[in-house]
């Protein structure tokens, strides 16, 4: 496992951001959003890739239910995880509350959140 | 270049073997297709070998070399790993090899060891196979994977979740009489939609197995088959691969495989054929939904229509085009490595008329394989011609 401490630099950085609420994506110059770590955009192949702020909310493009997990999130199910669109960037995030009420269309805001297994900080959504 | 041709092809039963090592499976697998080749192991150049998750299921690396060995070959060999089309990709290479003068009789092949794990670690394994920054760390699944593109492919085209339980029960049926298949049995559409759910839409029922084998194929050149009087009708006339973006967020579009789309063109051109040239094919089912994509991105069917097609029959073995017709991964079962080329030792008995169900395809001269990684985020096709 990963020594005490080390981070993944870029991504660990992007979700401290959005933990304290000023979450970001890249975004090249011909408008493609991805998430860090990048050097380059990969839909164009463009170098130029600009902290841009995301978006407050999103609407979910594609979810599921997740019953059967693996063991870091096995005290969670059943737990539904969706990819979320916010313009030029998707997001993939779990919705730990409103399980019944996830469906494609809905507006949601991303959020950090913690896996009730391990503990770890995880992408989430909260309906809004 | 010369002409690819199948010599030998060699399958483990397919199932649970929790206890036995992948480097035996392949032994297994491997030794059944030289000896089914009658190619002397003294003339085998390479072993190109497909695994996905060795080094978590048995703390094994460097695995080529062990792959050789378990055959008592004294060759060059190398691992290949592109997840769920690892042996794809292998025969891939190999194709290439041999139809570039490289080597005139290489071994291909895969096997997989997943049953030694709990369940919940197989899926933390399989889960891999996804990005592990944008994907597993949010808790998705590979079934959930799959899953998400089932909701975007019903929200975009339509269709239900019991045109898919047609697919599987449709496997399932062409998994009787497999002698190498993990499911040898029938079930019914009431079935797939009642069993327990993984990850909505998708029931246990329309997920693949967890399964433990190997399968191996003996290539060799047209020239060496000629002068050592090997029986080769089969011929790979086309080989191709495709890519897309490993995370599901950073797709166009959800409810499409366009690697497969890729591979397939790529395929068609260099064998000189057409979708509608095609008798036959098994595809990537590990999931229900992922035939439906498959079917599509191979040019059978237009984008939203292939949601349909076994449960309106084009598909079953006694439909214009069979889809898997050894049970595919649904019935057959999906040791992940060994899929690849297990799904071109099928197509290679149902061509030359040695397998339960050749009778269905006893006209049939072209046939397609289709093998997925991930969420066909790399796909890998062949194309399979039989002189008869």
């Amino acid at each position: 496992m990963t020594a005490p401490g080390v981070r993944d630099a870029g991504y660990d950085d992007f979700v401290d951001a959005l933990a304290e609420g000023e979450g970001y994506y890249l975004e090249c110059e011909n408008g493609h959003g991805t998430l860090p770590p990048r050097r380059v955009c990969p839909h164009c192949g463009s170098r130029e890739l600009v902290e841009t702020a995301l978006p407050e909310t999103g609407t979910i493009d594609s979810y599921t239910v997740v019953h059967v997990a693996a063991p870091a999130f096995a005290d969670d199910v059943p737990y539904a995880v969706a990819v979320a669109d916010f313009g030029a960037v998707r997001l993939t995030g779990q919705l730990q509350s409103d399980l019944d009420a996830v469906e494609t269309g809905l507006t949601v805001a991303p959020r950090v959140g913690k896996s009730e297994t391990t503990g770890e900080r995880l992408l989430t959504f909260e309906l809004r | 270049m010369t002409n690819v041709r199948v010599a030998g092809v060699g399958l483990t039963h397919f199932g649970r073997h929790p206890e036995r090592t992948s480097r035996d499976l392949f032994a297994e697998a491997g030794l059944a297709a030289l000896d089914d080749a009658g190619v002397d192991r003294d003339d085998v150049e390479g072993v190109y070998y497909g695994n996905f998750m060795g080094a978590l299921a048995e703390h094994q690396g460097h695995q080529g070399p062990l792959a050789a060995e378990a055959l008592g070959v004294d060759a060059p060999a190398t691992r290949y790993e592109s997840a769920c089309a690892s042996s794809g990709v292998a025969l891939r290479q190999a194709v290439k090899d041999v139809r570039n003068g490289e080597a005139d009789v290489l071994v291909v092949g895969g096997a997989e060891r997943m049953n030694n794990l709990e369940t919940a670690e197989s899926t933390e394994a399989l889960a891999i196979a996804a990005d592990e920054l944008y994907e597993v760390r949010a808790g998705v699944t590979f079934p959930g994977a799959y899953a998400m593109m089932a909701n975007a492919y019903f929200e975009e085209f339509g269709g239900s979740h019991e045109d898919l339980a047609h697919v599987a029960v449709k496997n399932h049926e062409n998994a009787v009489g497999n002698e190498h298949a993990q499911y040898q049995k029938e079930i019914t559409v009431e079935d797939v939609l009642e069993s327990p759910p993984v990850a909505e839409p998708l029931n246990l029922y329309d997920a693949c197995p967890v399964t433990d084998g190997a399968s191996a194929v003996v290539l060799v050149s047209e020239d060496y088959a000629n002068d050592h009087d090997v029986e080769a009708p089969v011929a790979v006339t086309g080989t191709g691969q495709g890519g897309d973006n490993m995370a599901l967020q950073d797709r166009d579009d959800m409810a499409t495989s366009p690697a497969a789309t890729d591979a397939a063109a790529e395929a068609y051109a260099e064998a000189g054929v057409t979708a509608a040239d095609v008798d036959f094919a098994e595809v990537h089912d590990c999931f229900t939904i992922a035939e439906v994509l498959a079917v599509e991105s191979l040019g059978f069917f237009e984008t939203g229509e292939g949601v349909a097609a076994a449960r309106r029959g084009v598909t079953t073995r006694d439909g214009d085009l069979p889809v898997n017709l050894s049970g595919g991964l649904k019935a057959k079962g999906h040791p992940v490595g060994a899929t690849g080329t297990s799904q071109v030792a099928e197509l290679t008995r149902l061509l030359r008329g040695d397998h339960h169900n050749s009778e269905y395809v006893a006209a049939a001269d072209v046939a397609v394989a289709h093998n997925a990684g991930g969420t066909v985020a790399s796909a890998v096709v062949h194309v399979l011609e039989v002189e008869r």
